[in-house]
């Protein structure tokens, strides 16, 4: 179920943006709310339905084999370390889940990156992913490796 | 050079055709924002999700909390632009509200009251203020934050039929800037031209209305109390009810702001 963003809700603040692994959450350009461009290159990680701070965005399934009536509707609470979904299905049945949000400390659930130190703060905030690239293991690193942050998509 | 600068033009422009004219601006708006409001069919759209939030209710909201809460929307989401979550966005929306409220109001009282009259140095000090506050913040938005240059990469001068509102504001507080300084400085053909853009501009924004986010001063508090509407009756938008936990971790992702963008 790919998401969407109810208009009246989004403020334009571009977390979702952000955080999309897919970089289809884009601002519009006329309303300059937030939109999802490609609702077929979702790969449905809910990040961006987290992240929202206004609880903007939801998901909604493809019209053939959900036709809409249905909710998912999630509240992110960092402050209380939870996340909660609430699920409505078309016949009016529905279902409240209440999960944490986990975090850990660095190297106690992915046990090998204990003997890495933790990345500090202009690698947190690079576009690269964590030791990327040498974890990928290529000869002389990645190639053509963009200098600047990502622009946009240019129409 | 704080002065009134409608006195001055009193000798060239009769003081009732400056008053038919602000007249007729508050007309084009309301016009504007009625058609606005048929056009898009927000009322509409409005009063159906407030229904239906109704119906989801589990909860009546009294009399005394709907008051709580109209007075807790004016005061957060109206006065302090609270609904923004990007603090630069949050400023620079708060210079240019404040900044076109001082400008317009005294731009009224200034042409109803006090031409011809000796004016309080006050108002004609305020409009100034105001005109500069929205050149402030408009243009630290203009330049600096709004999407399309701040997330879309394009550039400042890349205009689009969103930027009516915008531009018609600035424009019109930039040009009444100028038109004041060139009458201070005694440049009277200058000083004509640049009335003649500030009165092409403000006509702009008044009158395009239906075509710009000028009504967004207007559905945007009604659009926030039923969002309190709804969070105190129970039905908050679909959203699962938060969590019966302590408040024990920190502010996550809203202390971050988006910077990959």
């Amino acid at each position: 179920m790919p998401t969407f963003v109810y208009m009246t809700r989004c403020d334009g603040c571009g977390h979702c943006v952000d955080i999309c692994p897919s970089d289809i959450m884009h601002i519009d350009k006329t309303l300059r709310r937030a939109t999802n461009i490609e609702p077929n290159m979702c790969w449905e990680c809910y990040s961006c339905v987290k992240a929202c701070p206004q609880n903007a965005i939801d998901v909604r399934g493809y019209a053939d084999f959900a036709p809409l009536g249905h909710k998912v509707r999630v509240l992110r609470e960092e402050e209380k370390g939870t996340i909660s979904w609430k699920i409505k299905f078309r016949d009016g049945r529905e279902k409240n889940f209440l999960s944490p949000i986990t975090t850990k400390p660095w190297g106690e659930a992915i046990e090998d990156l204990a003997t890495l130190p933790m990345p500090d703060e202009e690698a947190l905030n690079s576009q690269l992913l964590c030791y990327e690239p040498d974890v990928l293991g290529y000869e002389g690193g990645l190639r053509d490796l963009p200098g600047e942050l990502k622009q946009g998509v240019y129409y | 050079m704080f002065t009134n600068p409608f006195s001055e033009l009193s000798g060239l422009i009769p003081p009732l055709a400056m008053q038919v004219y602000v007249i007729a601006m508050v007309l084009l708006v309301a016009g504007g924002t009625v058609l606005d409001m048929i056009h898009k069919k927000s009322a509409q759209y409005f009063f159906k999700n407030a229904e239906k939030a109704k119906a989801e209710a589990s909860r009546s909201v009294s009399i005394v909390e709907k008051t709580t809460i109209a007075v807790t929307t004016v005061a957060v989401d109206v006065l302090t632009s609270g609904e923004f979550c990007n603090q630069p966005r949050r400023q620079a929306h708060l210079l240019t509200m404040y900044g076109f409220i001082l400008f317009a109001a005294t731009t009224a009282i200034m042409i109803f009251g006090y031409i011809g009259a000796d004016t309080p140095v006050i108002l004609p000090l305020l409009w100034h203020l105001g005109a500069l506050m929205l050149c402030v913040g408009g243009y630290w938005f203009w330049f600096f934050i709004r999407v399309d240059v701040a997330a879309e990469g394009n550039p400042w001068y890349r205009v689009v039929r969103a930027d009516l509102f915008v531009l018609s504001l600035l424009a019109t507080a930039t040009f009444a800037l100028i038109w004041s300084f060139m009458q201070a400085v005694g440049a009277s053909s200058l000083s004509m031209l640049f009335f003649g853009l500030f009165i092409m501009s403000s006509t702009v924004l008044f009158g395009g209305v239906l075509w710009s986010k000028f009504a967004h001063m207007f559905f945007k508090p009604a659009a926030a109390f039923q969002k309190r509407v709804a969070k105190a009756d129970g039905s908050r938008d679909g959203l699962p009810a938060p969590a019966d936990k302590p408040e024990q971790f920190g502010l996550g992702i809203k202390r971050l702001l988006p910077k990959n963008y």
